[in-house]
């Protein structure tokens, strides 16, 4: 059980290699729980950003001007400024603005913390972006289809619900696969708020283990890891849903 | 070498080869996109000036009018190193590229490896790899060459725009059809000759859209720099908040004003990009 540690302090003794995580028990901890604050981030974030993609993209099909305009609006603006500055305009600008409650030593604290304020900035970025991927989809779903969930009696939500979304999903996985890889780089902006992910976590403990170059290659290699596992999963899911006959 | 012009009358394989768009807009026209942007600023200046009552010290607006020239001179600094970078990396990727089409295996691997890598990693990762990694100064023939972090930032933005471009002449390259290469192959262009006088003029303009793409994705990282102490707008926006007495009632319309700023400089390049895509779509 001690091998991992004993080899990475001995390897530490003959080349100066720190790795100081693999064998230091309280750094390790507290990369293992930014790992899994980047874990939570990242799945909340990418079913959060799903959802908002697909009700944004019923709506924007929908027969209401005002909720068209409202969503062309949103997509707008969060896909034209930056996540960083999003983040910021949430946390500080909307989170000091709601109500907040004070503890009995007169803390005050904020209806979100800085954890779900994050999540909500990152999954309305990425939602944005998903509403236009969803809308592409849906449009390269023949018109005759949707006429003939018509004919056999759908309603509108419906038809959108078992016809048009589970074709247009499947047209647009690829751009959707992007879009939650970019999703799960840009959790890594949540640094920025205090967030405690990995890139917080690795920033800390190099900080003050002075071990700059072997926790950036941790760091790459975490990520790297992540990404793989997104792609791979992203991969299953498109070859589960393939149709057979229907794809280009 | 120019590209024969097309008639009514060539064979499919003659038709200029279409890339379907993935990202399908919707029409919001300039001037429309200016009211909402002035509509959206009123929202964000107004509202909490409402919220606040009548015995502030300076109104939001009053606080943002007061600092707009600074605040705007910390803007035109992001995109500075946007197009700094923007340069450096796609001098870089065009040349990376050309490895990533070349004939040779193991360049062509080393390539690949290196498109991948900077790709898929981070760019506040990759950010804080370029500012902790490389020293602040560098000895060159016993000159030392002061490197100012916002130079290294540049650099750290050009690595991951590098690696992106090469995927673009990568993409543009491969969509050129295969019989362009044989025809000339067949009229005895070298592969040198075929790649610079025959294939690539053809693959400036299906590149321009999705690097004009890249080019705002960079300018809205810029401010990524923040984080790692290169003084630019968000700094500077935290930094006149701190001078304002720290209300937090400043929050919401200093950074809405960082938003609208970048708002109005990045939806144009959305809008002109995607008009070329179409105007490219049916050419």
């Amino acid at each position: 059980m001690d091998a991992v540690p004993n080899w990475f302090r001995g390897l530490y003794e003959t080349t100066g290699y720190n790795f100081t995580v693999f064998y230091d028990p309280y750094d390790w901890d507290r990369y293992v729980n930014g790992l899994k604050t980047t874990l939570l981030l990242a799945v909340t974030t990418i079913l959060a950003s799903i959802v908002i993609g697909a009700v944004g993209a019923l709506l924007q099909g929908g027969p209401s001007r005002f909720l068209r305009g409202l969503v062309n609006g949103f997509v707008v603006v969060f896909c034209n400024t930056p996540p960083l500055v999003q983040i910021f305009f949430f946390y500080f600008g909307l989170g000091t603005l709601l109500p907040a409650t004070q503890t009995a030593d007169g803390l005050r604290v904020p209806l979100l913390d800085n954890v779900q304020w994050a999540i909500v900035a990152l999954a309305l970025f990425a939602g944005a972006f998903n509403v236009e991927i969803f809308r592409s989809g849906i449009e390269a779903v023949p018109r005759t289809t949707v006429e003939a969930a018509e004919s056999l009696g759908y309603t509108r939500l419906k038809a959108y619900l078992y016809v048009v979304l589970p074709l247009a999903l499947r047209v647009c996985l690829p751009a959707l696969n992007n879009n939650l890889i970019n999703l799960l780089k840009t959790t890594t902006l949540a640094y920025a708020i205090a967030v405690p992910e990995t890139l917080y976590a690795v920033k800390q403990i190099w900080s003050e283990s002075q071990n700059v170059l072997e926790m950036m290659i941790v760091l790459l290699a975490t990520y790297a890891v992540l990404v793989g596992v997104l792609v791979w999963l992203m991969h299953r899911w498109e070859r589960a849903l393939r149709i057979p006959g229907y794809s280009r | 070498m120019t590209p024969l012009p097309s008639t009514a009358g060539d064979l499919p394989v003659l038709l200029p080869f279409r890339v379907s768009r993935t990202r399908a807009r919707f029409t919001l026209g300039p001037v429309r996109a200016w009211l909402l942007g002035a509509w959206l600023a009123g929202l964000v200046l107004v509202m909490p000036a409402l919220a606040q009552g009548p015995d502030a010290v300076l109104s939001p607006l009053q606080v943002i009018l007061r600092w707009a020239p600074l605040l705007l001179t910390g803007f035109a600094f992001n995109v500075a190193i946007s197009l700094v970078a923007m340069l450096l990396g796609t001098g870089a990727g065009v040349g990376l590229g050309l490895a990533l089409v070349s004939e040779g295996p193991i360049l062509r691997r080393v390539a690949w490896g290196l498109t991948q890598f900077f790709r898929n990693v981070p760019w506040l990762v990759l950010l804080f790899f370029v500012m902790f990694l490389v020293p602040f100064q560098v000895t060159v023939f016993g000159l030392r060459v002061p490197l100012p972090d916002w130079i290294k930032a540049t650099v750290g933005f050009a690595l991951p725009v590098m690696a992106n471009v090469a995927e673009i002449v990568r993409g543009a390259v491969r969509s050129v059809p295969a019989t362009q290469w044989e025809a000339a192959e067949s009229l005895a262009f070298t592969r040198r000759q075929t790649l610079f006088r025959i294939i690539l003029p053809q693959c400036l303009k299906r590149m321009l859209p999705p690097w004009m793409n890249v080019y705002a994705l960079i300018a809205m990282a810029t401010v990524q720099a923040s984080i790692v102490g290169v003084t630019e707008m968000l700094t500077l926006t935290a930094q006149v908040h701190a001078a304002e007495g720290g209300r937090p009632e400043l929050f919401a319309p200093l950074y809405g004003f960082a938003l609208l700023c970048f708002f109005l400089y990045c939806y144009p390049i959305d809008r002109l990009t995607a008009r070329l895509e179409r105007r490219f779509e049916t050419a």
